[in-house]
């Protein structure tokens, strides 16, 4: 593998050919502030926070998108950048609204965090006094207020290039440019392909997209976060529960290489169908008709009477009597034992999966 | 252009100026007059491209003596036919004046607007039919390609242009045979040739112009760079807004393809290109050469960053070459007559000729082509004829939204990349628009930051915001509203704005403003602290409009012009402005017959 060598505020650093000024600087543990950048995603190069200097030529670039090159040297601390920065900065709180007290993301937004760490407690251009756009949220599950957009794109990249779904894009131009849908439906509209993966709220760095059905329910400092295997099918996700007063607020997601959904994907099962789980109708015990009404058993009463009908019905009238339908809920290990149980056990070919429908 | 069956040829400028001035029509009167005289098969009429003094037009040019008229309608068709066509009379009426001597001028080449002109890219332009390749060929049209094809090998091609020191005519100034070598240098067995015809700067119209006027002189500039850099597909993306360019070029193509000087095995050699038209849907970024690529590509118009370089990763990925259309303009002559010859004309560093478009207060506007190193001076006075209504120069802007205001005493600065640069300005595609004492420095800043703002395709922060913010700044200060700490806030968003955006587009937006506030920064401070327009030409800082007693007749003219009824004044009676509900419109002076509405 070709290596390229280059300094970052006097530091050499050796790096594979291909990998960003910013990969440099943080195999040499620099912490480069970032808000459209995101390992997964294609680069864009849009927020202008990531600026560093190259010493060299006196010029600002963006880490995120300049491939490192041989003899390069860069500055990060230099009065241009930090200068830079804080501007760029600036000028997206001049286009935010000032309500973070109220703000869902308040805590897990990388903007906040941004204006907190370079002091800007003035902005230059002062703050979004008055909302310019419309709440778009005619969805059970998804807000958008593009109020509280910067226009970092993340949502667009992981919308075409991750789910592949191309359910929103940029529109109009200059300081009218917004995350639109086709024909302004909104997400689920007639015209849209949204499938309610949920990554793009995921991916948005400030309060603009939200889960609908957790707002107001509490903030990440709030959350207990519990990382389990989505229950709905056999792929096995693994999902971050973000759970408050032991009740599932939101689920999010995890990117992990080794899972079976490293991208942190879900479908709309997986991101938004868990009220069951604290839902007062939910099955906890088994439970056994007597005297024509269901009543409370242990585990030992109820599968001995299972036992009992299926042996009646395979001796009265053959296996083929009996059929079975498995759940996508299960893993593919126990789908197997499932069908191996119905042929082997009861002597039957009637096996079905709600999966093939 | 000549043709011995005919004793006279009329050629009629037919360049989106004179279309817009009418020479349709005049084209259609002088057929219709030489028909019903009879003269139809003695004397030929030929619609042209732009001959560039559009301020004169309808042009009309009648050979073998080179008459050349101005401002011709089609009333005056019957008596140009009559006289000149057939008594050999020049019809002086219509013939240019000199603005000082007031003398009729009938040879063009006499006029000042056209004696300081050197014309290379702009050579053909008014002289031969657009529509005819043969008329093209002519002029030894297609002789540079064919020597190329069968003469040269490609890095003698390049080297040809590199010894000729051409630099890209778009605006940034880089040296064309480098970036050829660059694009021939990338290891691909598919490249693209592109040409950046998406000319979007305000007043600009050269690269219009050329397509319309010289379509096969692009062509052949672009078949020359695909052998240079081995490429066999390409593009000339022109705005949609162009539609006699395109349909010109479309033209050109066909009659090209036919004639074997594109398409398959071209002057029968191995070496084949493929050419297409993609026209913008009107956005200023694409001439942003990564944006132009991504609308080819149908993606949104949005620049993407370099590095990679277009010439390592350009279109659909692959090495590609973009150059602007009169760069190409410059090919063929580059090639058939020499690198030295080319570079005699020019200064050390900027060679050859370049194209401006001439506008604003000055007499003469039009499309002129000067060799490089010219001063501004002699553009504005001896080609443009000097400033008109006996004002006073103030400043020139050159390089359109990206470039900047230059004021009198730069006048003598010599026209190139790099002097433009260090002024504060810079070339940009061309345009020069020339302002008199009446116009305000900061207001004409707001006018291209309004521009840029709007034009801006929204992704990166600096431009998209900072461009607004600075716009908003720059409007209060125009409307009276400027506060003390504007113009540091002015010069901070510039600084940042320049060095933190992603294209061309932001880093050169805040240009307008910074050359203003290097040069008339007085005029800032008289808005902002004095809240007065020393041109006079904010509205919002002028004093309210009050009737002059003894001048009123009492007409009641601006009683119904006046848009907010804030006039009140019988017939007969001396009218009287209401100073709270006065808009300061200036309807009712301009209405006044008397001139006894003045501002206080």
């Amino acid at each position: 593998m070709e290596t390229i060598t280059l300094k970052i505020n006097d530091q050499e650093v050796e790096v594979e050919a291909g990998a960003t000024v910013l990969d440099a600087a943080e195999k040499l543990g620099f912490d480069i502030p970032t808000l459209c950048h995101h390992p997964d995603l294609e680069e864009h190069g849009s927020c202008r926070v990531c600026l560093v200097e190259d010493a060299q030529s006196g010029s600002l670039m963006a880490s995120c998108i300049t491939p490192a090159s041989e003899g390069m040297e860069i500055e990060l601390d230099t009065e241009l950048v930090e200068d830079a920065r804080k501007m760029n900065i600036e000028l997206l709180l001049s286009e935010h609204p000032n309500d973070c007290m109220t703000c869902d993301a308040d805590g897990n937004c990388e903007l906040q965090s941004l204006a907190y760490q370079y002091g800007i407690s003035n902005p230059a251009f002062g703050t979004m006094e008055k909302a310019q756009f419309a709440i778009k949220d005619k969805n059970p599950f998804i807000q958008f207020n593009p109020n509280k957009c910067i226009l970092c794109g993340k949502c667009v990249r992981v919308d075409n290039h991750i789910q592949c779904s191309d359910a929103i894009d940029f529109a109009n131009r200059g300081s009218e440019s917004v995350i639109a849908t086709p024909l302004e439906e909104g997400l689920g509209g007639e015209h849209s392909n949204c499938v309610f993966c949920g990554q793009c709220v995921e991916a948005c760095p400030t309060g603009a997209l939200s889960y609908k059905p957790a707002q107001g329910k509490g903030r990440v400092h709030e959350f207990e976060k519990v990382e389990t295997t989505c229950p709905y099918c056999g792929v096995g996700c693994q999902l971050e529960l973000r759970v408050k007063d032991n009740q599932i607020v939101q689920v999010g997601s995890i990117y992990d290489k080794d899972h079976p959904n490293p991208l942190g994907e879900a479908c709309v099962k997986g991101r938004f169908a868990y009220d069951f789980v604290d839902h007062p109708d939910r099955l906890s015990k088994p439970l056994v008709k007597k005297d024509g009404e269901l009543q409370e058993a242990t585990w030992d009463e109820a599968l001995d009477y299972v036992a009992e009908k299926f042996s009646e019905i395979k001796d009265e009238d053959g296996g083929a009597a009996l059929a079975g339908l498995a759940s996508a809920k299960c893993t593919n290990e126990e789908n197997y034992l499932f069908q191996k149980f119905m042929r082997g056990v009861l002597g039957t070919n009637h096996v079905d999966h709600c999966a093939r429908l | 252009m000549k043709d011995s069956t005919y004793r006279s040829q009329v050629l009629v400028c037919g360049g989106t100026g004179c279309v817009s001035s009418g020479c349709q029509e005049v084209m259609d009167a002088l057929e219709n007059e030489l028909s019903s005289n009879g003269l139809a098969d003695e004397i030929k009429v030929v619609q042209t491209g732009c001959h560039g003094f559009c301020e004169k037009g309808p042009l009309v040019i009648v050979y073998p003596k080179g008459v050349f008229y101005c401002q011709v309608e089609p009333e005056d068709v019957e008596e140009l036919v009559a006289e000149h066509l057939q008594n050999d009379n020049i019809v002086d009426r219509l013939l240019y004046k000199d603005p000082v001597t007031e003398e009729s001028i009938s040879n063009y080449e006499e006029i000042d607007f056209y004696q300081k002109q050197q014309r290379i890219a702009l050579a053909n332009c008014g002289h031969i039919d657009p529509h005819e390749i043969e008329d093209y060929k002519e002029q030894d049209g297609y002789q540079a390609l064919k020597k190329t094809l069968t003469e040269l090998e490609p890095e003698e091609v390049i080297d040809e242009v590199k010894d000729s020191g051409l630099r890209g005519r778009g605006g940034g100034g880089f040296p064309t045979g480098m970036k050829w070598q660059f694009a021939r240098d990338a290891q691909s067995d598919k490249k693209y040739v592109i040409c950046n015809a998406d000319e979007g700067d305000p007043g600009a119209f050269m690269d219009r112009s050329l397509l319309e006027s010289d379509p096969h002189r692009i062509i052949e500039g672009m078949v020359i760079n695909a052998y240079a850099i081995g490429a066999d597909e390409g593009y000339v993306y022109v705005r949609a807004e162009y539609p006699l360019a395109i349909e010109r070029l479309q033209r050109a193509l066909d009659q090209a393809n036919e004639a074997g000087v594109l398409g398959e095995n071209i002057f029968d050699t191995d070496f084949s290109f493929e050419l297409h038209i993609k026209a913008g849907a009107g956005a200023f970024v694409c001439g942003e050469e990564t944006a132009l690529m991504a609308s080819i590509e149908g993606e949104r118009g949005m620049p993407r960053s370099r590095p990679p370089f277009p010439a390592q990763k350009g279109l659909w990925g692959e090495p590609s070459n973009i150059n602007n259309v009169e760069t190409f303009a410059n090919i063929p002559d580059i090639i058939l007559k020499g690198a030295e010859e080319f570079s005699s004309v020019g200064t050390e560093n900027s060679k050859g000729t370049k194209v401006f478009a001439l506008t604003g207060k000055i007499n003469n506007t039009g499309l002129v082509e000067v060799p490089m190193g010219i001063s501004m001076k002699e553009i504005i006075y001896d080609i443009g004829g000097g400033i008109g209504d006996d004002k006073e120069f103030k400043a020139v802007q050159i390089g359109g939204p990206s470039g900047g205001c230059l004021p009198e005493d730069k006048l003598d600065l010599p026209i190139d990349y790099d002097s433009l640069i260090e002024a504060g300005a810079m070339m940009g595609s061309g345009g020069l628009v020339v302002m008199d004492e009446d116009t305000c420095m900061v207001d004409v800043a707001r006018f291209f930051l309004n521009f840029t703002q709007s034009e801006s395709c929204g992704k990166c922060t600096p431009c998209r915001i900072g461009t607004k913010r600075m716009l908003q700044i720059l409007e209060r200060i125009t409307e009276g509203e400027g506060k003390e700490g504007d113009i540091k806030l002015l010069r901070r968003l510039a600084k940042n704005i320049k060095s933190s955006s992603l294209c061309g587009l932001g880093q050169t937006a805040p240009n307008p403003v910074l050359s203003t506030l290097r040069y008339f920064e007085d005029e800032y401070k008289a808005h902002i602290y004095d809240e007065e327009c020393p041109a006079g030409a904010c509205q919002a800082l002028l004093g309210a409009y009050v009737i002059d007693e003894e001048d009123c007749v009492g007409c009641t003219s601006c009683v119904d012009v006046c848009p907010v009824d804030a006039i009140e004044g019988e017939k007969k009676e001396v009218h009287t402005i209401d100073p709270e509900a006065c808009i300061v419109c200036g309807s009712c002076v301009d209405e006044c017959p008397t001139d006894a509405i003045f501002q206080e």
